[in-house]
Formats: C-alpha cells, sequence, structure tokens
C-alpha cells in the first residue's frame, strides 16, 4: 500500500489527538502512567491506524492482527487509541482508574472492546503474543500479531524464555515492539540494570531485528512494513522513544513515570498538545 | 474398589489422547515432562498439536493463555510444584484474571513423588490455587474419576486445576459411575465418623474404612475430588450425622482439604475436625508408602485416629 504524505500527515494528528486524551484520563483520574504512555504513542497510532488488519465493527473477528501491550501500565495510551479508533465512545475515557469502570488501571480484555490481552504483570506479554501466533498457523488464518514491551520490562526472565519459544516455533507472523525510551522507575535502564546490546540480544535469540526512531511516524511505517516480508523467523523492533513525548517538561524525566500533572501542568500541556 | 492400580499421571495422559480425536481445538503443551506428566500420550497421536515449551513453565502458561485468546483449549502440565509455585503469578494475571479457558495439570503431588524429595513434593498448591478467583480445582482419586474430569474440564469454559499423582492407586470406579463437578462422593452410610478425603488418599481412607469395620467401628468415606467448587452440602449432612469429622490428605494441613472443610463448617455448623497430612513441614526422601505412613496419612493412621 502506498503511503502518501497526507496519511502521515493525518497519523500525526491522530498521534497528537491520543497524547491529548493521555493526558486528560491521567489529569481526570489524578493517577497513571503518562511517560511510559507518550512514549509508546505513535506505535500505537501506526498500528490501529495503518497497519493492523482491524475493524471496530468486527472487534471479535478471529481471523483480525492481535496486539498484546506487555507494558499494561501503558493502558492510558492503548484507551485512547481504540476510543480514538471507534472501539468505545470517547466520553468513557474520564472514567479513567475509577471505581466501577471499565478502564481499569491496566487492561482488561474481559471489559474493555478491542482489547486482546489483560495485562499488567511485566514479562507476560511475549508469551501471551507467542501463544496467539501459534493458533494463528495451526488453524492457517494467518493473521499477525504485535507485542509492545517495555524496555526495563525485558529484565523479567520470562521474557527471554518467550524469545527462545517466538525463535523456536519460527514464528513469522509475531512482531515484537520494545518501547525503547531508557527510563525505569528507578532511573535510567542502564543505571538500573543494562538490557544492552539489545539488538544482538535479540539477534542471537533468532529475531529479525529493526532499529528506528519510535516516534516517528513516517519511519515507523516502513518498518513494520518491512518486518511483513520476513520468513521463518520472528521480527523485533527496537524502538528509540523519548519518555514522556509530546510535552515538554515530562520528556525524559523520569518522574513522570507514574505521575498525574496539577492543574497548571495539564494546562501547559495541553497547549503543547494543540500547537501545529 | 479394585485390585488394579494405576496411577492419575496416567490416566491423564490416555485421557488427553482421547480426548485429541474428538476435538480439534484441544492442544497440548509441557514444560520437558511429558514423559513424566503423559502428556506425551497426546503428542504421540496429536504431535502438531503438541508443544514442548521447554524448562520454562512460567512461559508455558502465558503461552497456554494466549493460545486460549483464539479459542484454542490449552492443557498445560509440568510438576504441580513448577505449575502452581514457578508460574503463580502468570496462572494468576494472564489465565485467571481474565477467566481464560486454560486447562492446569500439577502432576507428581504431594509426598508420595517419594524418593525426589522436599524439592519436587508439592504440598502447598491446593492452598494456592483455591484463592485464585476463577480458578477450579480438582484432586482426582482413581484412573476412572481422572478420565471423567479430563473430559469434563474440556466442556467446562474457564480455567481448571488438576492435580494427579505419581503412585499408582487402586482403581475405586467402574466405569458407569456418575460423577459431577462440585459434589462429592460418599462410600458407606456409617454414622461413628465421616472420613473427608481426596486425591491419592481416598484409596487409604478406603482401606482404613473396612479395617475399621471389623473392629465394629462403622464410617463414611467423602471422596471430595472437587475441592472448588466444594460440596458444602456433603460436608454439612456428614457433621449432622455422623460423630467423629477427619479429613486425610497427601498436602498440608494448612489451606488444603482440611482447611476447606473446616472453612464450611465454621461458618454453617461448627463442629470439631481432625486434620490428617502434613503438618507444616516439608517432605523428605523415600519410598512413596513409607513417607504416607511416617507422615500419617496411611490407611494405619486413619485407623489409628479413629480407635482413639
Amino acid at each position: 500500500m502506498k503511503i502518501t504524505e497526507q496519511d502521515i500527515l493525518h497519523l500525526k494528528e491522530i498521534a497528537k489527538q491520543i497524547r491529548r486524551d493521555i493526558i486528560e484520563e491521567v489529569y481526570n483520574a489524578q493517577s497513571g502512567h503518562p511517560g511510559g504512555a507518550l512514549s509508546c504513542t505513535d506505535i500505537l497510532a501506526v498500528l490501529y491506524f495503518n497497519q493492523m488488519n482491524i475493524d471496530p465493527n468486527k472487534k471479535d473477528d478471529p481471523n483480525r492482527d492481535r496486539f498484546v501491550l506487555s507494558k499494561g501500565h501503558a493502558s492510558a495510551a492503548l484507551y485512547a487509541t481504540l476510543a480514538e479508533r471507534g472501539y468505545f465512545p470517547k466520553e468513557e475515557l474520564k472514567s479513567f482508574r475509577k471505581i466501577n469502570s471499565l478502564l481499569q488501571g491496566h487492561p482488561d480484555m474481559k471489559h474493555v472492546p478491542g482489547i486482546d490481552m489483560s495485562s499488567g504483570s511485566l514479562g507476560q506479554g511475549l508469551s501471551v503474543a507467542n501463544g496467539m501466533a501459534i493458533s494463528s498457523k495451526l488453524d492457517e488464518k494467518g493473521f499477525r500479531v504485535y507485542c509492545l514491551v517495555g524496555d526495563g520490562e525485558i529484565q523479567e526472565g520470562q521474557f527471554w524464555e518467550a524469545a527462545m519459544t517466538s525463535s523456536h516455533y519460527k514464528l513469522d507472523n509475531l512482531c515484537l515492539i520494545i518501547d525503547n525510551n531508557n527510563l525505569q522507575v528507578d532511573g535510567n535502564v542502564d543505571k538500573v540494570m543494562s538490557i544492552y546490546p539489545i539488538k544482538q540480544k535479540l539477534q542471537s535469540f533468532g529475531f529479525e531485528v529493526f532499529q528506528v526512531d519510535g516516534n516517528d511516524i513516517d519511519s515507523l511505517i516502513t518498518v513494520f512494513q518491512k518486518a511483513k516480508t520476513i520468513k521463518g523467523k520472528p521480527s523485533a523492533i527496537i524502538a528509540k522513544t523519548v519518555k514522556g513525548k509530546g510535552v515538554s517538561y515530562m520528556e525524559n524525566q523520569v518522574d513522570w513515570h507514574g505521575k498525574a500533572p496539577n492543574e497548571e501542568e495539564y494546562n501547559k500541556a495541553m497547549e503543547e498538545l494543540s500547537e501545529a | 474398589m479394585k485390585e488394579e492400580k494405576k496411577a492419575t499421571r496416567q490416566s491423564y495422559g490416555e485421557a488427553l489422547a482421547q480426548l485429541g480425536k474428538n476435538n480439534e481445538n484441544i492442544v497440548v503443551l509441557d514444560a520437558d515432562l511429558a514423559n513424566a506428566t503423559k502428556s506425551q500420550n497426546f503428542k504421540k497421536e496429536f504431535p502438531e498439536r503438541f508443544f514442548d515449551i521447554g524448562i520454562a513453565e512460567q512461559d508455558m502458561i502465558a503461552t497456554a493463555a494466549g493460545m486460549a485468546t483464539c479459542g484454542k483449549i490449552p492443557f498445560a502440565s509440568t510438576f504441580a510444584i513448577f505449575v502452581t509455585g514457578r508460574a503463580y503469578d502468570q496462572i494468576r494475571n494472564s489465565v485467571c484474571y481474565p477467566n481464560l479457558n486454560v486447562k492446569l495439570c500439577g502432576s507428581h503431588a504431594g509426598l508420595t513423588v517419594g524418593e525426589d524429595g522436599a524439592t519436587h513434593q508439592m504440598l502447598e498448591d491446593i492452598n494456592i490455587t483455591k484463592a485464585i478467583p476463577n480458578l477450579k480445582v480438582f484432586c482426582p482419586s482413581d484412573d476412572t474419576q481422572t478420565k471423567w474430569l479430563v473430559e469434563e474440564m474440556a466442556k467446562v469454559q474457564g480455567p481448571c486445576y488438576i492435580r494427579t499423582a505419581r503412585l499408582a492407586s487402586p482403581i475405586i470406579y467402574d466405569e458407569n459411575q456418575k460423577f459431577e463437578i462440585g459434589k462429592a462422593i460418599q462410600h458407606g452410610n456409617g454414622e461413628d465418623a465421616t472420613i473427608f478425603s481426596t486425591g491419592i488418599c481416598v484409596a487409604e481412607a478406603l482401606k482404613a474404612q473396612k479395617q475399621l469395620e471389623a473392629d465394629g467401628i462403622n464410617v463414611r468415606v467423602i471422596d471430595m475430588f472437587s475441592l472448588k467448587p466444594v460440596d458444602e452440602e456433603i460436608i454439612l449432612k456428614c457433621a449432622r450425622e455422623t460423630k467423629r469429622l477427619i479429613s486425610v490428605e497427601d498436602h498440608s494441613i494448612i489451606g488444603g482439604l482440611g482447611s476447606i472443610i473446616a472453612d464450611v463448617l465454621s461458618e454453617k455448623m461448627p463442629a470439631k475436625l481432625t486434620k490428617l497430612g502434613v503438618k507444616d513441614t516439608f517432605g523428605e526422601s523415600g519410598k512413596a508408602t513409607e513417607l504416607m505412613n511416617k507422615y500419617k496419612i496411611d490407611a494405619e493412621a486413619i485407623v489409628e485416629e479413629l480407635k482413639k
């Protein structure tokens, strides 16, 4: 599919809208994880509005592509994306993290339309995605499975167990994306517990590895297209991102991992995200 | 009870292979123990639907969860210690919270693992699994019941845990026996005592029942294979109808069958219950039968207790 300038501009607008909704959600809830939600927004926008074979009107279609948000704390981004894509009314975003709401702190597949897997406890999503990718092959359905993990998250041992499985079962319908913002709760990922070099590690585990600017829509589209052509092994995209991307005072600041803005901060964020 | 013996892990494997014939959605996963859990029976028949995940229990459980989201009915087996111990978080968050249709099998449960000793003798799995919402917990006592359970688990929507044993034990039920999830099986109507039991200890309870009868002590044995949901009615009925209540299990007395019964009694009909089981200690190496004797969960221990 040919991507036009117009398409790129449109996706950029969508990503901006998702970012505004993330800020709304976290501000309303006075709780949540804005940093990691903003870092992966462009990835979600490209997947849900350009790459994935999905249809909000056929949300249970067994042949649809699947998405697993393994870094479940970025729920605000996923909810905003799904609402923007038409899975549920935007109004619902106001209930984020509140009592009796659909939009739990971490994604709940049983209650939120469009969510393919519940998540929250880190390190489990790639295994789940493998299970989906194996099922796709068993039934010759041919759907693709995308799994987004945090960079700190891959410190979990299970991630590497799962990486072995992806490769062992030659899951070429699986695309792993690492949101490499290099920040985790206790600080810089390389200072807390280095995961580097990610590329070589994943290559040695049998992945075809791509590196990309994870906040650049154009590059993301190109890399997802390339990943689709890989046969006989799984793909991994190391997406270099900026934590808190789009809100100047949140960018690359570890404090914004799990903190809500006050009124003044909220106004400033919304102002920045409204600029052309 | 017949002379013929079979380990419930063996029955599990045979039942899986049968199940695979009738239902294409059945997939089986193991963590390098297919030879021991007996899931290899399925592997032989349906290699394309069998997935060895290697020695990676956490990955196995979450992979099964992913398969279940796509309409598969995964049966994932390994030793009870590893599935419920090592992969607890995966069972809780990736299987039970989303209420996925994953069937977990913990084989080699309890002291009766024998020679492998304490590290492999899982004595807390009933406690761990019964505490997780949405998860049904079963501990079958013989071949017939295990085969029925495996079939039934495939029909029931949602996560289940089945606890099987390494040691061969007598076949208790004939093929016509009717079972129902949440309904215990009563053996005899004796009123001197009720022996509640589960899994491998049911046969011991039945042996004890016979021995006690010879001494003029009439007891009934209740096979509590369905631990969650539990048959509350039969617990209360036995508390009303019999003079003594005891429970016997190849599991810790903390949080096992005894605790499940005590929970029901304390809320609805306070009564004294004697719990036979492993008393807040780890196991050790030895022959399964020696261990059952030493830790007082065999027929001899039951008879001794009821003669007090």
